[in-house]
Formats: C-alpha cells, structure tokens, sequence
C-alpha cells in the first residue's frame, strides 16, 4: 500500500549558472549600521537572533556607521590595506608563474584578503590562527619575508618546510600561523583542543581557526562546536563563506536552509553573521568575539560572508560551474577598494599615494620571486634527499638511520 | 689503458666486505672465469671469478682487507697488447678501502650471524631488576591504570580523555580511581565521537599539553584514524620541525568474545605501516607499566594496543620506583634452542602455551614478545633465528599485510643463510570474525595451530 503523496529529493541548485543572470538576493544582507551591538558578556542564549542578521560598518560612501564602528587608528589602516594589495600582488604573480611552470599549485585568496589581515592585526602574539588555505593575508599582515614564501612554492633547497610539504600549505609558528593541513576541517577541531589547553595552562592566548563554506558540513566542524560550547574554549571559530567550495555552492553544505552561522544557536554559542569584505566590520566582530573570550565566556562564530573571486586552485576552471561575470555581481563589493574609498573618504590615503605603493610592493613581490628562482623553482633546486628522513621522530629511530645509510645520505 | 676490476656485490644487499685472499699475483695472465679472489662477506666466503682476459697489471686492495665498499676498485687488468705500463688514475685512490674501513656508518646487519644490533642507532635493553626486588601480582588492568597514575603525578600536563574514563572508570575499569585522584579536569569523559576527541587530543597535545587518549576499543578509532595519521603523526614532519603532538592513543585492540567483524580487528599492522608513529603492544602486566610509562614521556605520538582478554590476567611486576622500560626493543620471554616463536599481545600468551606442549615432546622453544611493534626490533628476532635457524610467527589478527609478513620479509632478507626451513605464520583466519562461538574459535589462533607449525619447521611433523 502506498501513501497518498511520493516523496521527492531536494537537490539544492545555486540560483545561476553559466550564462545565467548572477543573483544573491538569496543571502538576506542589511545595510550599514542596522545591527545592533549587544555587550560581549551577554550569555549565548540571549543572542540567538544574532545569526540571522547581518553586520557591516562601511556604508555605500566608505563611511563607518552604526554601534559596531570601530576605532581604528588611521595608520593600522594603512597597515590593512598595504597587507591586502600585498597578499594579491603576490597571488596574481605566483598564479602566473605556476603557469610558467615554476610551480605545481597555487591558490589565491582575492576577495578574501581583509579577513585574515583584519584578524591578524588583532589578534596578538603568542594567539595561534589555525589556518586554512586561503588566508595568506595573515602572515602579510605581520611581515612574514616574501623569500620564505617563494622558496616554500617553489620548493627549493631554502624552502622553509624542507620539501615535505605541498606549495602554499605554509608552517609559521613564530607567526601565529599553524601548519596548514590538506584535510578540511580538522585544524579547526584542532585549534578547540589548543584552546581548550590555554584554558587548562590557565594561560591567556586564544585560538582562531578558519573553515570554508564547505567544510562545516564536516564532522570535524561541529565536534569543534560540541567542545568548544561545552568546554567555554577561549577561541575564534570563523566561516570564510565565499560561496563556492570548489564547485559545490554553499547551499550543499545547508546555507539556503538557514545562515551557516546559525548552526552556533544549538551550541548556546554566540553566532555572529559579518560582512567578509568590510574590513571595519571584521575587526569589529572579531574584537565583540575576543572580549567575550577574555571574559570567560568561551568561542564565538563568526561567518564572513564574501566570495571567492579567483578559481579554487591552479587546477580549477570556474567558468564550467559558474557564471563568468558572477564576481561583478556580487553585492558586497571588493574589500580592497572599499578599505581604500573608507581611507580617503578620512582624508587618510589618495591616489598617488596608492600607485606608488601599489609599484612599491610589485617591485617587492618581484624581488622575492626572483630571489626564489635564482635558488630555485620546481624541480630546479631540490631539498637535500637528507631531508626526507629529518623530523619523522624526534629522534631518528633505526629504520630511518638504516635507509639514510642505504642512500647514502 | 687498464681495466678497472671493482669490488663485485656477491648479493643483491651486500654493500662491503673482506678481500680474503688474492688468488692472482701482478703480472699473472687471467681469463675469463679464472677465480681471481676470495672475497667473504658476514654470510659467506665467495670466490670472485674474472670477466675479462688479460694481465693483472696492479693490485690495488691487499688480502686481507675489511669493509671494502662495493664498487671500489680493487686491481687494474691491462687487456691483450695493452701497453701494461700506462698507470691508471684510478690507482692512487688505493688508500680508499682504508679510508671506507673508518667511516663511522653503522654496518648493516646482513644476516643472522652477523654482529646484530650493530646497525641499530642504539642497543637498548630493559633496565636491570635489582636483587631482591619484591615481585606484585598485579592484572594489567591494573598495570595500566598505575602508569597513568603515575605519570599523572609526576608531571602536570598529563591527562585522561575518552569516553566513559570518569565517572564510569572506564568501560573496561582500566581507569578505576583516576577520577577520585586526580578529578575532572585531569580525568575527562568525552561527548561520543572518537574523531572529535582524538582531534581535540592532537591539539591540546600541539598546544603543550601530554594527552592520554583512550579509545573504548580500537575498532572506534576508526573514525578517528586520521587524526592520528593525518595529524598526529605528520605535524612534526609537515611543519619542518616547528610543531610536535606528544600524545598517547590507548584502548584495547584486537579480537574480544563475541563482538564479531566490526569489533574484533587487530590494527597492529595498520599502524605500525605509519612512519612517525610508535606502536606498542605488550602483553604482560610488567611490560603494560613499563611501556606506557615511556609512551607517556615520549615526544612523539603513540598508539598503545591493549588487548581486552588480557586485561584480567595477573603478572609480576617488580615493585621499583620507576618501572619504566625501552620502546623498540622485543624481549625473549622464554628462552630455548630449537625453534623461535615469535608473537605480540595475547599472541605472546598463545606462543608461551604451545612451547610447554612442544617441551613435552622434545622440542624446546623459544619465545619472543615484540612488544614494540614500530621501531620494530629485527635483531632481537635475527639474533634468535641465527641460534635456532627456525622461525614461527604468531600473530591473532589476519595475514595479509601483516606484522607476520613483516616478520617473514626481515628473515628472508636478513637471515636467509640461517633459515634451515621456510618461516611460517600462524595468524586468524583471513576472512572477517564471524560471531558464532564454534565459528569465531575455529577462525582465531589457538595454541595447537603453533605447536603444529613449530613441528613443521623442525621437520617432525
């Protein structure tokens, strides 16, 4: 016997596809200022509407408004924004020169860049950022040297990580930068437990830790949430939400059934929903996020809503999945040129200024590469085949002295 | 122009050896296959054949010679109506089998005769009991639950996680009183997700902290398999030295009664496949204590395999202040002549049964519990194998890809001149454990399996 009605299977479809008009209506943004700002120490239950609103400072004329205004000195802008034009200088050249084959991978972070230079600023040393792929931003904001990273690309004898690991999955500790690791997710489950031993040290250093879009429909995810929330770990627990994790649209990992960030409400954790490509409101949100740690009062989540300009890899082709022009449509704008308007709109920063800056760090970017290829790019300098057998223990342990004797290195 | 005649690789794993005796003198005419020298290496004395015709025009490694490296030229032969004048470059490199003779470099033990242990970083030993020490009867439940007690006093950063390890004392009472001692911020029970609390395990273990992680069994792990490879065991390496993650995975592994294919594998092999892990699995009380002691201080991830069948069974363990014992180093439990039993975990119980039944019938066994299962120590086994030139491999868990093969491959490639008949293996059947009881006895080991084996290889079967 059957029931009066079948069943039928929902497939989310994201609203364009190539060809197709570009439409974000679905993301229910709100305009500068229209948040409110509750106090960091409110406790998490009261702040359950906090997910499904949505918070930015930089208003249609570059102006910061409304409760969550920061104040930033206009030199630490400066800082942001010289960390941002950095970070893409040097992806577009390093994108270029996988293509010259100097490199095997690549990843860039456009349109993404005020994120982690945002938080990198903030946050302070000895704070560790458990990293994802697409927040170089964080080591530019704190002068990590461009050589080390060319040579981490190119994999030369002075790649920084020896050889072992893959181009761009960078290792900084002295930086607050963990090893990036390939598996999505799992730095973040990571950066709980590190929190989680700052509290048991009874030390005061906080974790952050990114995901993608994507990556929240993990495990690792919400396991993250279920101690984080249960332990009050003193961390920063962020969704980069670009919109396109490879070519699976954020609503594959459940975001046209409800804000990302609302899966925070179950977990009695604050969630806050943030513009990604507001440099103010990112700072803002971040800082509501550290008072409340520093109070005891545990993690915060934080979705940043922005997207992913570039393709996900060298290896990728976005225009099979997505309209080509999408990135144009895309109403939140480009975070670099809003950091830029915000900063001469305070009579703060003009145009020359940003040219010569703009050639200043190009000549920069240029140096270190070619720094990098006098060593060496791919293939071309190699880590000492020695290399491969140093940090496996702490101590090598007989099979490794053997096969280095067997090599004879 | 001379031909260059070099020190021949008399096997595949040869890598030097001794110019014993020179067959041919300067000036003598050879042809080939004319033995022109002995050369002998730990296994063998070989005699060295020519390749070509021609007059030894200069011997440049004298009779006599140790460590010579292969390759090296050892005489020049000048070839029909060659000046034999003409001096090749090549002969004022004679100091170089000298020079090859003081390298440091470990020798590599080629087989079981040869000076085993020599090619290991370190010849490790269990720390001597002194005389008179009182023995305990202790279960290793019990063993286990001491070491972490202690450890736990001794240094601060060390704790407890899983599920159930509190207010329960464990699903197994391995953790019983802990949370009494040390309370619920050392002794943490776990919401239910292997993978969630073994990644939050590595990262409090990055973030200084000395993690104990017990698994309710190892069968859980699964989930968490790749925190342990994928994070634990990787980060040091990944991150070019900048991070470590000191932490112990612990929780019984293997076959239990009647818990069927999903709950009764052995992921001894699977783990210790991993480098920049160490993997131990004892068997007696003494060694559970001593060995997670050393897990606990060790700077790099352990996975701990217990075994659930064994955690009742009482052992001695000596009452000294700090039973701590060396990872990577096997132990001979029983010793004997004839044939070597070698086996780890509740497989070491299994061995030690059959070689009482062997004695009885005249062939006296000796038994070998790994203990370590990675840095697995070979030379131990070598050693043994050079002395009974027999070798039986038991192992409860399948064999395929196994600790057996493991095992067998090292014999084979190491103590091949000393095997007076093929190694075998005697492990569970190769299929998933099925549950019934008359089922699951026939599909794992049991101690008449070994004594037929043993037999097998001593040729009185």
């Amino acid at each position: 016997m059957r029931n009066d009605r079948s069943f039928s299977l929902h497939i989310p479809e994201p609203d364009a596809r190539p060809g197709e008009v570009p439409d974000f209506s679905h993301l229910h943004l709100a305009p500068a200022g229209a948040t409110e700002r509750p106090s960091p120490d409110t406790p998490g239950l009261e702040l359950r509407e906090m997910p499904f609103r949505f918070m930015r400072v930089l208003d249609e004329d570059h102006r910061a408004v409304g409760p969550w205004a920061p104040r930033i000195d206009p030199e630490m802008l400066r800082k942001g924004l010289r960390a941002m034009m950095l970070t893409r200088i040097f992806d577009d050249r390093m994108f270029r020169a996988h293509r010259q084959g100097k490199t095997s991978f690549y990843m860039k972070s456009t349109g993404e860049e005020a994120i982690p230079v945002a938080q990198s600023l903030l946050l302070g040393a000895g704070d560790m950022c458990f990293p994802t792929y697409r927040v170089l931003g964080w080591l530019m904001a704190r002068d990590y040297p461009l050589p080390d990273l060319a040579n981490q690309i190119f994999s030369n004898e002075k790649d920084p990580l020896r050889g072992r690991q893959l181009p761009i999955l960078y290792s900084a500790r002295d930086y607050g930068f963990y090893s990036l690791s390939g598996n999505l997710g799992s730095r973040m489950i990571h950066a709980v437990g590190w929190a989680m031993a700052s509290a048991y040290k009874q030390d005061d250093k906080l974790a952050l830790a990114y995901v993608g879009d994507g990556t929240t429909a993990e495990g690792d995810f919400h396991e993250a949430l279920t101690f984080a929330s249960v332990y009050h770990a003193p961390a920063i627990l962020c969704i980069t939400n670009n919109q396109w994790a490879i070519s699976s649209y954020s609503g594959f990992a459940g975001a046209q059934e409800a804000p990302l960030v609302a899966r925070a409400i179950g977990f009695g954790m604050p969630g806050l929903r943030v513009d990604g490509n507001d440099f103010l409101a990112i700072w803002a949100a971040t800082q509501w996020a550290i008072e409340r740690a520093r109070a005891n009062m545990g993690a915060t989540l934080i979705e940043f809503v922005t997207y992913r300009v570039a393709g996900h890899s060298t290896s990728d082709d976005p225009t099979k999945y997505r309209p080509s022009d999408e990135a144009n449509h895309f109403p939140l704008g480009d975070p670099l040129e809003r950091l830029k308007q915000h900063l001469i709109a305070l009579g703060e920063w003009d145009e020359e200024r940003h040219a010569a800056l703009t050639q200043e760090l190009d000549q920069a970017v240029r140096q270190a590469m070619k720094d990098g290829e006098a060593i060496g790019t791919l293939g071309k300098s190699k880590p000492p085949v020695s290399e491969m057998f140093e940090g496996v223990f702490k101590e090598p342990d007989w099979r490794v002295i053997e096969q280095r004797r067997e090599l004879g290195v | 122009m001379g031909l260059e005649i070099k020190m021949p690789a008399l096997s595949p794993t040869m890598e030097e050896g001794t110019l014993a005796k020179w067959l041919v003198k300067e000036g003598d005419e050879v042809k080939a296959g004319d033995i022109m020298a002995e050369i002998e290496t730990d296994k063998a004395t070989m005699e060295f054949e020519a390749v070509d015709e021609g007059t030894i025009e200069k011997i440049l490694i004298a009779e006599g010679t140790d460590n010579v490296k292969v390759g090296t030229v050892i005489a020049l032969l000048t070839g029909e109506g060659e000046a034999a004048a003409a001096p090749a470059p090549a002969a004022v490199e004679a100091p170089k089998a000298e020079a090859a003779a003081e390298e440091p470099a470990p020798k590599k033990a080629e087989s079981g005769t040869s000076n085993l242990g020599g090619g290991k970083a370190v010849a490790v030993t269990d720390p001597a009991i002194p005389e008179g020490t009182q023995m305990v009867k202790t279960t290793v439940r019990e063993a286990l639950r001491d070491a972490m007690a202690e450890e736990m006093r001794k240094d601060p950063r060390v704790f407890l996680m899983g599920e159930e390890v509190a207010e329960y004392q464990g699903a197994y009472k391995v953790t019983q009183g802990l949370l009494d001692e040390f309370g619920p911020k050392r002794v943490i029970d776990t919401p239910i997700t292997e993978h969630g609390f073994a990644g939050i395990g590595a990262g409090a273990a990055m973030g200084g902290l000395r993690p104990v992680v017990e698994f309710m069994t190892f069968n859980f792990a699964m989930q968490a398999i790749d925190h342990i490879i994928n994070s634990a065991a990787k980060t040091n390496y990944m991150s070019g030295g900048q991070m470590r993650c000191p932490i112990v995975f612990r929780g019984p592994n293997g076959a239990a009664s009647r818990v069927a294919a999903q709950h009764s594998q052995n992921y001894g092999p699977w783990y210790a496949a991993v480098p920049g892990l160490v993997v131990i699995a004892p068997y007696d009380s003494s060694d559970a204590k001593g060995l997670l002691k050393a897990a606990i201080r060790s700077e790099d991830p352990v996975v701990f395999l217990e075994n659930e069948l064994v955690y009742g069974r009482s052992f001695d363990v000596p009452q000294v202040e700090d039973h701590v014992l060396p990872i990577g180093k096997a132990r001979i439990v029983r010793p004997g002549k004839d044939v070597t039993i070698v086996s780890y975990s509740i497989g070491v119980g299994v061995a030690l049964d059959a070689a009482e039944q062997l004695s009885g019938e005249g062939i006296d066994a000796e038994v070998i519990d790994l203990r370590t299962l990675r840095p697995l120590d070979t030379a131990t086994v070598l050693q043994s194998l050079a002395k009974t030139n027999r070798v039986v491999v038991v192992e409860e868990g399948w064999p395929v890809c196994s600790i057996s093969s493991e095992i067998m491959a090292v014999c084979m490639e190491q103590g091949f001149d000393d095997l007076d008949a093929p190694v075998l293996r005697v492990t569970n059947e190769d299929v998933p454990l099925p549950y019934a009881a008359n089922l699951e006895k026939a599909a794992i080991i049991d101690s008449a399996r070994v004594v037929a084996a043993a037999r097998k290889v001593c040729y009185k079967s």
